[in-house]
């Protein structure tokens, strides 16, 4: 128990639901080849620990933070800026590492020492200014970012598809491809650890009490702007993190693809889905959401065909496979309304309801 | 109600009064004159202050339901920009269809087919804020984190609903032919529907502020908010007070967004998504849930908007949030600051 921080799933569906992820994602690039299955064992890693990081901040602290794209973005743009500036070489991966970072934290320092002293709406109000504003200037400043055409780049030798390790392993080659989904693999499941082990640490303990009664924390002599704060720079940290990762595995960093309203959105749905102040959840949630992302859409076009073949006015539109968020959008509405512990909550069925 | 003879304000008048303050209020009056240097020549100064003028109050009718919603009803909104979306989509229904009537020249035929746009506009958005009142932020009232989640689940199912519903495709929406064109006078043209907007708007602002300070409606409103049960103690239901507020709030939303789509001439569903940013700061550089702040960090947008993408294109982009982060500095609780919380 020691590497889960004391913290155990404390339900034997969720046990086992976890393990059959991780294994899963584990053996993926074994069991089912072609590019697809890996593409979004990639994403479901990437998007468990920015998620999870996200939780760190919505479920423990209680606060709604829409700038966290801006943090995933600053990660995926500072090694795709360093890979694309200095070449493919491993100082230009540290450089974008060393860069993006602190800068990441540097802001999140900022905006926290801003604005968490005010209300949780406040916050969540002047996050989404923030945020809107640094997309536009990414997407303006096209001599550093690129534009709307983002930049593409080329990894480092070792981590390229074309470096073949090893031809032949139980009739999958291991290639420079591999070995990146295994370094994102194991990056997002240490920061994910990281992150457990940060809520259930004494600090961890008062992020809770915050979120509970802020005036109660504060009267205890916590200085709860101070808590929010680091708070809020680790969640920052991991998610530049997430991004690094994430532009690794695209090759490319781009406003659609790590700066975009449309995935603040999608985090936050994951989140709720999977359940607010549990870690465990980041994990389920960013599970269903892609999976259902990447094959539920497969579905809907068949139902949505079917519907059309049946002469029902509406319903193929309504089932198009591009509407496939208007459903994920009603069980998000209802799963804060009926179920706010999400599906780990539901699973743990423990009554310590988070508000 | 029978009617009593209201005794007109004295000088002499009992209660102690409020200081007034009226900084803010010549904020946008000053940075207009500090701008007319800058700009140079006096008719480009006069069309970027009627655009300016134009631009804020569209934002203003837009953004004050959502601030009206918050003061009254400690509401906080994130799908705002649905009910703006929903009605200028809905505008599109009596519109298009008529179009040859708006095409026509004359004022009155374009009047008969743009009024009843509105009204249809108004009165779906106005219902759908009904329903969204009773569905979505019923359960959740006093917590904000919810309300944010809840309504913010809305907005996703909403844009999705008007794709599903209108294409993904961006709807053209001409303006009513004899709304195009501006006035003339010396070499200052004021285009026709700007004016129509800034009338509009005017009377938006003036017939809030009325509703709340002069009638018995905006006295039982306020007094709510102040204090909700000893109202339901006198046998009024607060509840339906409020239900109302929301609904007009979504009403205006949609009456802005069809003076927004007729403005940029098309429809498009992330427009709601996109004007919410715009809304949400103008809302907090007013300071949540003031109506006149709100009027005020509208035009101060707009105006901010409109000579910086003359003055330094680049910078526009991102003034406006330069702006917020200006008023934030100076008044961090924004222009003005609602007391009771």
């Amino acid at each position: 128990m020691m590497i889960l921080s004391g913290d155990p799933p404390r339900s034997r569906v969720l046990s086992l639901l976890l393990i059959a992820i991780v294994v899963m994602l584990a053996i993926t690039p074994f069991v089912f080849p072609g590019a697809k299955p890996l593409n979004v064992a990639a994403k479901i890693c990437i998007f468990a620990a920015l998620v999870a990081s996200y939780d760190l901040l919505l479920g423990y602290t209680g606060t709604v933070s829409f700038a966290h794209t801006m943090f995933y973005g600053i990660g995926s743009y500072a090694v795709a800026i360093a890979l694309y500036g200095m070449g493919p070489s491993w100082a230009a991966v540290a450089t974008g590492i060393v860069i993006g970072l602190p800068l990441a934290a540097l802001l999140a320092l900022v905006i926290g020492l801003f604005s968490l002293r005010v209300e949780a709406i406040f916050f969540a109000m002047i996050t989404l200014a923030v945020a809107s504003a640094f997309l536009v200037l990414a997407s303006q400043l096209s001599w550093l970012t690129g534009g709307e055409d983002g930049r593409s780049f080329s990894l480092p030798e070792l981590l390229r598809p074309g470096t073949v390790f090893i031809k032949d392993f139980f009739g999958v080659r291991i290639n420079g491809r591999i070995l990146t989904y295994y370094i994102i693999l194991v990056g997002c499941a240490g920061m994910i650890l990281a992150l457990l082990r940060v809520v259930n640490s004494p600090f961890g303990r008062v992020l809770q009490a915050v979120r509970e009664n802020r005036f109660r924390a504060e009267a205890l002599g916590y200085r709860t702007v101070f808590h929010l704060t680091y708070a809020n720079v680790l969640a920052a940290l991991v998610a530049a993190a997430a991004g690094v990762l994430n532009a690794m595995w695209l090759r490319y960093a781009g406003p659609d693809t790590s700066l975009s309203f449309s995935i603040m959105l999608d985090i936050l749905l994951m989140v709720v889905i999977g359940g607010m102040g549990t870690i465990y959840g980041a994990i389920i949630g960013a599970t269903i959401f892609i999976l259902a992302q990447n094959y539920l859409q497969a579905l809907m076009g068949a139902a949505s065909t079917a519907a059309a073949d049946a002469g029902l006015p509406l319903l193929p539109n309504l089932l198009h496979p591009d509407r496939w968020l208007l459903w994920l959008g009603l069980l998000f509405v209802a799963s804060v309304y009926f179920f706010p512990t999400g599906i780990v909550g539901r699973l743990r069925g423990a009554p310590k309801a988070a508000e | 109600m029978t009617d009593v003879p209201v005794p007109a304000p004295s000088t002499s008048d009992p209660l102690p009064q409020a200081k007034r303050d009226l900084l803010p209020v010549l904020l946008p009056a000053i940075l207009a004159l500090l701008m007319l240097p800058l700009v140079g020549s006096f008719s480009s100064w006069v069309t970027l202050t009627v655009a300016s003028l134009a631009m804020g109050m569209m934002i203003f009718i837009m953004a004050s339901g959502l601030t009206l919603v918050f003061g009254l009803m400690d509401v906080l909104n994130f799908g705002h920009g649905a009910f703006i979306a929903v009605g200028a989509y809905v505008a599109t229904l009596v519109l298009l269809p008529l179009a040859a009537m708006s095409g026509a020249d004359s004022l009155l035929t374009n009047l008969a087919v743009l009024v009843p746009a509105v009204l249809t506009a108004m009165a779906v958005s106005g219902a759908l804020g009904v329903v969204v009142e009773r569905v979505l932020i019923l359960p959740v009232y006093g917590q904000h984190l919810k309300q944010i989640l809840m309504t913010t689940g809305g907005l996703i199912v909403a844009e999705q609903a008007l794709y599903a519903l209108w294409g993904p495709q961006i709807i053209p929406l001409p303006l009513p032919t004899s709304l195009r064109g501006s006035f003339i006078i010396g070499d200052i043209a004021i285009a026709k529907y700007r004016l129509l907007v800034m009338l509009v708007g005017l009377v938006v602002f003036v017939g809030i502020q009325l509703t709340l300070n002069r009638t018995k409606i905006g006295l039982l409103i306020r007094a709510g908010v102040e204090n909700r049960e000893m109202v339901e103690a006198l046998g009024y239901h607060v509840k339906r007070l409020f239900l109302g507020v929301f609904m007009v709030g979504s009403a205006l939303a949609g009456l802005g967004g069809v003076m927004w789509a007729l403005y940029r001439e098309q429809v498009h569903a992330s427009m709601g998504n996109e004007l919410t940013v715009l809304i949400f700061i103008v809302v907090i550089i007013g300071g949540l849930g003031s109506v006149g702040g709100c009027f005020i960090g509208a035009l101060l947008v707009a105006m901010v908007a409109n000579y910086g993408g003359f003055l330094v294109p680049k910078l526009a982009l991102v003034s406006n949030i330069l702006l917020m982060v200006a008023i934030l500095m100076w008044r961090p609780r924004g222009l003005y600051a609602v007391t009771s919380r």
